[in-house]
């Protein structure tokens, strides 16, 4: 009886993620002016760029979890790692499909080798082989520390890729907020980069604690066979 | 004989003592020849690569339009895509022989550093790697009248590097992915991410070696293979214990 309570209860989080995205876009679409030569395509900039940046935000929390794992075997550093490798790999996905939607009309193609294109497909592959690894591993422990040490090396592997792609010529637009000088960015449109960006980090938040609670939902059912096991 | 080659290291290998360089390397040599020695008996791998790699050589050869595109354009390409490949099969089985009668844990048990097992492992993975490109060259050179004439040295050079940086990531990943259940398919999975900076600068460095281009051009090139090899083989042995049970 109390499972199916659990089953039917609303995560509000993710409710409120939700309407947060919603609100931003909203914001996007009414309330922010159309860039000069590109027109209304790069409204698809609010989407594209938190969810680049969400992306490697989650990445190198399972870089610093997988390290924290090898180093006090706590199974709820890999728990973490695990989730966020999860959501991180969506907003990649996301990246890799607004990309492609605004580079066909401004670019003039779908897909171009252009350097931080190649580097965050690579990243959804490294992160797509992490979960891999994952589900092919049973026993939590062994499944743990192999994932730990995927994670480390996949983000020792980042500048590395991120070196060899850029020896290859770049189209990609260097960033225009993330620069040491000011954003050369209009306010107005800053302003709603931010907007957008913290609804989007919000998302990874809740997204991430609503898989991590899976993740310990699993654990103890993991446990619970583990022992009626035992019994038989 | 055989006294000789246990005597030394029990002598200077053991569990408890700490780690001192030259007895890991020395249990790190004989752990690769213990697999040479396997792989000379059966040479059922090294033989199988080779000729995987001379059949990739031949089947890139008529996968592209000869009147388009020249032969010694392509070359450097296809050879690092080939190499990676063949290099995987020899991954494969590297721990994937240690499987049989429960040998990974006579490996475990036997008083050597867990590093000492995975630079043994790789010492044996970089031979059979450098075996096969020291075939697949020539071959190359046959096939796509490439003139190695002056080069092969620095060549061979700028191969063995990138044998070093394939094996130190290819050998960890095939200790983790013979105990899983995708076995051979999660190794080129796992490793071909890994190698994409090592084949783009491998082959740019060919190329350019090839069309007699001067060496300062190849040199960026170069550093990411230089610091890719150090930080992968440091981290990889490093990472290797946590990959074995406690």
């Amino acid at each position: 009886m109390t499972d199916r309570t659990a089953r039917a209860r609303t995560d509000w989080w993710l409710v409120a993620a939700a309407l947060a995205v919603v609100a931003a876009y909203a914001r996007v679409i009414w309330f922010t002016p159309a860039e000069a030569t590109q027109g209304l395509v790069q409204k698809i900039y609010y989407l594209h760029l938190p969810a680049a940046l969400n992306a490697y935000i989650a990445f190198a929390v399972v870089a610093v979890t997988s390290v924290v794992y090898l180093w006090l075997k706590d199974p709820r550093a890999d728990r973490l790692a695990e989730s966020s490798a999860e959501v991180g790999l969506l907003f990649t996905t996301v990246v890799l499909t607004t990309g492609p939607i605004w580079g066909k009309p401004v670019w003039g193609t779908w897909w171009t080798w252009d350097a931080r294109l190649t580097l965050t497909l690579f990243l959804w592959f490294i992160y797509a082989g992490y979960l891999v690894l994952r589900g092919a591993v049973t026993e939590p422990g062994m499944r743990a520390r192999y994932s730990a040490v995927l994670g480390i090396l996949g983000a020792l592997l980042i500048p590395f890729i991120h070196m060899s792609v850029y020896l290859f010529r770049t189209l990609h637009p260097m960033p225009i907020v993330l620069k040491p000088d000011r954003p050369s960015l209009p306010p107005e449109m800053l302003q709603t980069l931010m907007l957008s960006f913290a609804a989007f980090f919000f998302t990874y938040v809740v997204l991430t604690r609503a898989r991590f609670g899976l993740a310990v939902e699993r654990a103890k059912l993991a446990m619970r066979e583990g022992s009626s096991d035992g019994e038989r | 004989m055989r006294d000789a080659i246990i005597g030394p290291r029990a002598a200077s290998v053991s569990a408890n003592e700490p780690t001192n360089l030259p007895g890991v390397l020395h249990a790190a040599w004989l752990i690769a020849r213990k697999d040479l020695a396997i792989e000379f008996r059966t040479r059922t791998a090294f033989f199988s690569s080779i000729v995987f790699a001379l059949l990739g050589l031949t089947i890139f050869y008529f996968a592209w339009d000869p009147t388009a595109v020249a032969a010694i354009d392509i070359a450097p390409g296809v050879l690092w895509v080939i190499f990676t490949f063949s290099g995987l099969l020899g991954l494969q089985r590297s721990f994937g022989v240690e499987q049989a009668d429960g040998a990974m844990d006579a490996l475990l048990a036997a008083p050597v550093d867990r590093e000492a097992i995975y630079l043994g492992k790789a010492l044996a993975n970089v031979l059979f790697v450098a075996g096969v490109q020291a075939i697949a060259l020539p071959a190359l050179a046959l096939f796509y009248s490439v003139p190695l004439g002056g080069v092969w040295l620095p060549l061979a050079g700028i191969a063995l590097l990138a044998a070093v940086g394939i094996v130190a990531v290819g050998t960890l990943f095939s200790a983790m992915a013979v105990n899983t259940r995708l076995a051979e398919l999660l190794l080129p999975m796992l490793s071909l991410p890994f190698f994409l900076p090592i084949v783009t600068a491998a082959a740019q460095t060919t190329a350019r070696l090839v069309a007699g281009r001067p060496a300062a051009e190849a040199w960026p090139w170069l550093r990411i293979l230089l610091g890719f090899d150090l930080v992968f083989v440091v981290a990889c042995a490093v990472a290797f214990p946590y990959t074995l049970d406690e």
